[in-house]
């Protein structure tokens, strides 16, 4: 042997990797066990099935994931070469098809267990009673429609849309039905009430995030994608978006506040209601430190 | 046997496939004379980087082709025009111009090579021919003043025949290469192979035309 | 015949020239194509370093840009993720080594058309230029992502700065990219198909020449599609068509003429290549860490078919889930559910060749090159970076984490770090055999032991800002409250970048110091492998085998033969029938 192979098996060298990857086993665990970083509170049952199936998924893929890296921690420490033979062998059918079917069964069952919570957003339509808000995305603000008293939305064109006259989404307000459509910046929904979302975007994709609900969804230029959620906690919560739309995609954001439904149907009983509860939203806000 | 191995203990140059699968099974050449006969690629090994070739372009033609059914079904402002009837009698050349090579193919099997000229260059001036009338088609709808922007439908037209075109033309040109080529004794590869090689690819285009000919037409 | 029995043969070439720029040599060819990686990778990681330094300090003066925009800020995004995931982690494991050994591997002298594959190469640098020079256009870089997403990227300058002739050339780029990896994959199945040398079966290729392989035909299929729609897209820019653009899109003020066009399509066009792009990353990773583990564990691969058949597997799977995307992108919910469940069964063949790497460990005799070292960091890697993916693979689970930074931290890990563990493994692995020298090995271990440190405290933090709802690509965090808190967290991963950009120096002194100065590599097979590179001088003649071809007797990974004299018995060495390579290719 010309090669000097002293200190290829290197004890030092196992017990370091052994040592980061049990540190980086742990380290893990406890942050994501300890929740020192976490989703913020679900404001309502769909959140909460939503974070039971991300606990599931947790619990499983943490187990792997402390098992493999350990594993590997122990075989890079146990089988150091210090002289000793390796064991010949090309493997065993047994474990393979033991742990190919283990791991069939695991996943897919993760995968089919996630379905009821995909489904009850998806696969059922917003219920008869639940209240339209039309969210339209543009760069870089939400805009948020209500149909007011009729419960008509007026009809748009894009031809109408002139930001600059105050009509950023192209009311046609010749239309009867439009008259009492109110559009705002800031989005008010009723507690506990079903809220069909409907959702455009008038120049690039976007996306509709509110972390709370857990719910997210591209705003996408000519779709209209209908999905509903429910706000079951009072509050008022970040909207981001959450598709790259360009240069200020980072500051494309406004609020989506839960409302009591008596305090809601006051603000959207008329137009100039709302605005002035946007107002008094607006300087609240600034009035914070 | 020692561990430092060297180079004295290779055997002597293999001709030839591998001890696994092959992907063509044409005649594969087997073992020299065991002479220090120098290896390179052989020949057959063209005919399976044509085969290649075209998987790759039939994926490019079913992504286009699945746009163009994607397209058309989400939306209302599909306009079908009527297309120009000179494809007609451009299909006809190109089906005609694969009967004359399969003619050449066997003319050269039969080592009549003057025949097989014949037959060759006759393929090469329909493929020619048929480039000719895939322009004239355009011609005759942008009299019409059917524009590449005009509708999806003259969209998708120029693109597919354009890019159809734009294959067939490497065709012609394979064409015209190996012709040329074939009679000065130049090709880098045997002449069976060069002409294997270049068959395969244009009768695929012409398979290609056809599919392409009936979305349309259909679409 | 005579002359349907001679092969076509490739002369050596002669002059400066045409050896080394303009080379048919695979060897060469591997050469350029691994420091044309180098030198984008290093491009890319100081991209990265910029925008660590925006996120952290947004108002800070910076070299080159002074104060950083946000549209500056989105530029070095798009080009980071375009450099790294087409110049990097495409260029240097299968175009890089899988040319220069591939061959070797097998047998063979050269690549089947080793003139398209000089041809494949120089495109690749072309598309490198046109991308870089996007950079120093009037806009400057495209802001729409590594993904284009129309409409963004499809209707101008209109929709923000570098949209403009940035992202056509963006666009033209991709594209030919596109055409040099159709003609690299082509060349790399066709010589795996036909040009291995004698009893050299399927079986008894080593497995990276399996993932090169299985890679190639991934390439094959997926590049082909982006050309596909790279070429719609110009036309949608530039002809007028509307095949992404719908209609009635009104952008800043202005009512576009388009009409009907679906964003979905490109969506869905896209990833039915960027998804395999994933797999086309990794896989030469996967096969070189099997290599690799085998030779310094000094045991046969466990499950050798068991892992090929994984590779498959994982191909096959990685063309149909491309979908799990989209979740969130208005795809019928129906095909979303179809495509998760595909998604979760990739887990399944990743799973099994993370347990026969182990299983490849356990009972053997491990030494400890560097190349082992980081064969070791990409199995730990690999198991952490999927099993983030299992979370995104679910729908439901993927609506808080999509387009997260916990999505960033994921694909990071696997694609990035991972394959990037994949191409050091390999670089430690082969550069005696490439340039008759070795890479230092204190040096190196440094380097391992600062970059798998580094590389973890970049990039698990994101996993937990992601869970903290912190969307990706924002160029500042001061517009959202919530984001504020987050800040430590972002600096922290600041000081872990550019310590990990720091350890790169050393490697980047150990190459170059190497190449001249480095232990010459006096013994054709140093690492006491099995596999024909190492019956060969280092660096290899023109044509590998002076003429003179190996003969396959048994299968890639023979050590620690029971009864055999040394613990390695080489596939070309005549076995007499009762010996191991009988078993070989069980």
């Amino acid at each position: 042997m010309a090669q000097n192979r002293s200190g290829l098996g290197s004890g030092w060298v196992a017990a370091a990797f052994a040592l980061i990857l049990i540190l980086l086993t742990f380290s893990t665990i406890y942050i994501f066990v300890g929740r020192v970083w976490w989703f913020p509170e679900p404001a309502n049952s769909f959140a909460e099935a939503i974070d039971k199936q991300f606990g599931r998924t947790l619990f499983i893929t943490g187990v792997v994931f402390f098992f493999a890296q350990l594993g590997l921690a122990y075989v890079i420490w146990r089988y150091r070469d210090r002289g000793q033979r390796a064991h010949y062998s090309h493997g065993n059918n047994v474990l393979e098809v033991l742990w190919t079917s283990a791991t069939i069964i695991l996943f897919l069952g993760l995968g089919i267990a996630a379905e009821r919570a995909w489904a009850s957003l998806h696969f059922q339509g917003a219920s008869l009673g639940a209240l339209p808000v039309e969210i339209t995305g543009k760069q870089f603000q939400w805009y948020f429609r209500y149909p007011g008293q009729d419960g008509q939305f007026g009809r748009t064109a894009p031809e109408l849309i002139d930001a600059a006259v105050g009509n950023p989404l192209g009311v046609d307000y010749d239309d009867p039905a439009a008259q009492d459509d109110i559009v705002s910046q800031l989005m008010a929904v009723p507690r506990n009430q079903e809220i069909e979302v409907i959702l455009r975007s008038q120049d690039v994709t976007h996306s509709f995030f509110v972390r709370e609900l857990r719910f997210k969804q591209d705003a996408v230029p000519g779709m209209t994608i209908r999905l509903h959620f429910r706000g079951e906690k009072l509050g008022a919560y970040d909207i981001v978006c959450a598709e790259l739309c360009g240069q200020s995609h980072y500051d494309m954001n406004t609020k989506l506040v839960v409302m009591p439904p008596d305090e809601f149907n006051r603000i959207v009983s008329s137009q100039d209601e709302y605005y002035k509860w946007e107002d008094e939203f607006n300087t609240d806000v600034e009035d914070r430190p | 046997m020692t561990g430092k191995t060297a180079i004295e203990e290779l055997e002597p140059p293999q001709l030839g496939r591998a001890g696994g699968g092959s992907a063509t099974g044409s005649g594969s050449p087997e073992g020299g004379d065991g002479g220090p006969v120098p290896r390179g690629t052989p020949q057959g090994t063209y005919v399976t980087g044509i085969w290649l070739a075209l998987a790759s372009i039939l994926m490019f033609f079913t992504a286009l082709v699945s746009s163009f059914v994607v397209r058309k079904g989400l939306s209302n402002d599909w306009v079908a025009f009527p297309l120009p009837g000179i494809l007609w009698a451009n299909t006809a050349v190109l089906v005609a111009s694969s009967a004359t090579l399969e003619r050449a193919r066997r003319l050269l099997a039969r080592q009549a090579l003057n025949d097989f000229r014949g037959w060759w260059g006759v393929t090469t001036a329909l493929g020619l021919l048929f480039l000719v009338g895939q322009l004239v088609a355009w011609r005759e709808l942008r009299a019409a003043e059917i524009y590449l922007s005009t509708n999806p439908s003259s969209s998708f037209f120029y693109l597919l025949t354009g890019t159809h075109g734009l294959h067939l033309l490497g065709g012609v040109l394979a064409l015209l290469y190996v012709g040329v080529r074939e009679r000065q004794e130049s090709l880098r590869v045997s002449r069976e192979t060069a002409v294997t090689a270049t068959s395969i690819y244009w009768h695929f285009l012409g398979g290609l035309w056809i599919v392409l000919f009936l979305l349309l037409y259909l679409g | 015949m005579a002359t349907e029995a001679h092969p076509v043969v490739h002369e050596a070439p002669k002059g400066f020239l045409w050896k080394y720029i303009f080379s048919v040599d695979h060897k060469v060819i591997g050469i350029q194509y691994y420091l044309l990686a180098l030198v984008a990778v290093f491009v890319g990681i100081f991209l990265s370093l910029l925008m660590r330094l925006h996120l952290v300090w947004p108002s800070a003066e910076l070299p080159f840009f002074g104060k950083m925009t946000p549209e500056q800020y989105l530029a070095l995004m798009t080009m980071h993720g375009t450099i790294m995931v087409f110049f990097v982690l495409t260029t240097a494991p299968q175009s890089g080594f899988g040319n220069y050994f591939l061959p070797i591997q097998i047998g063979a002298p050269d690549m089947a058309f080793p003139r398209l594959n000089m041809l494949s190469f120089w495109f690749t640098f072309l598309a490198f230029v046109v991308l870089v020079a996007a950079f120093f256009v009037t806009g400057g870089a495209p802001i729409s992502g590594w993904t284009a997403y129309v409409p963004l990227s499809a209707v101008g300058e209109i929709a923000g700065s570098g949209l403009g002739l940035g992202q056509s050339l963006w666009i033209i780029s991709i594209a030919i990219f596109a055409g040099a990896s159709l003609m690299g994959a082509l060349n790399f199945i066709t010589t795996t198909l036909d040009l291995r040398t004698k009893g050299m079966s399927l079986f008894r290729m080593p497995l990276t020449v399996w993932a090169w392989f299985i890679t190639a035909i991934l390439a094959l299929l997926a590049f082909a599609v982006l050309l596909a729609a790279g070429i719609l897209l110009l036309l949608d820019r530039h002809a007028g068509t509307s095949f992404f653009i719908p209609g009635g899109l009104v952008i800043t003020g202005k009512l576009l003429p388009h009409q009907g066009g679906s964003p979905l399509l490109w969506q869905h066009l896209f990833w039915f290549f960027g998804h395999p792009e994933v797999y086309i990353s990794i896989l030469p990773g996967m096969g070189v860490t099997s290599h690799i583990l085998a030779t310094f564990a000094r045991k046969p691969v466990f499950g050798y078919r068991a892992m090929v058949y994984a590779i498959c597997a994982i191909a096959l799977l990685g063309l149909s889930v491309w979908g799990h995307h989209m979740f969130t992108s208005g795809m019928s919910p129906y095909s979303a559910f179809a495509f998760s469940l595909l998604t979760m069964s990739i887990g399944v063949p990743s799973a099994i060749k993370t347990f026969n790497w182990l299983g490849t460990l356990w009972g053997g005799q491990i030494r400890f090159t560097v190349a082992m070292l980081f064969a070791l960091g990409f199995v730990s890697l690999f198991v952490t970076g999927g099993l983030s993916g299992l979370f995104l693979a679910q729908p439901a689970v993927d609506l808080p984490l999509h387009d997260t930074y916990f999505v960033v931290g994921h694909f990071h890990l696997i694609m990035g770090v991972a394959a990037i563990f994949g191409i050091f493994a390999a670089t430690y692995y082969w550069f005696p055999k490439m340039f008759g020298r070795f890479l230092s090995e204190p040096l190196g271990k440094a380097h391992f032991w600062l970059t798998f440190i580094g590389v973890y405290a970049i990039f698990m933090p994101m996993h937990f800002i992601g869970l903290s709802g912190h969307p990706r690509r924002y160029s500042e965090t001061t517009a959202v409250p919530f984001l504020g808190e987050l800040d430590p967290v972002h600096y922290f991963m600041t000081m872990a970048a550019f310590m990990t950009a720091a350890a790169q120096l050393i490697f980047v002194f150990n190459f170059f110091w190497s190449l001249w100065r480095g232990k010459k590599a006096v013994e054709l097979n140093p690492w006491e492998a099995t596999t024909l590179e190492w019956t060969v001088p280092s660096p290899p003649p023109h044509d590998n085998f002076l003429g003179r071809y190996p003969v396959i007797y048994r299968g890639p990974y023979e050590y620690s033969v029971p009864g055999a004299e040394k613990d390695f018995v080489p596939q070309h060495l005549p076995g007499d029938g009762r010996g191991p390579g009988a078993s070989a290719s069980q």
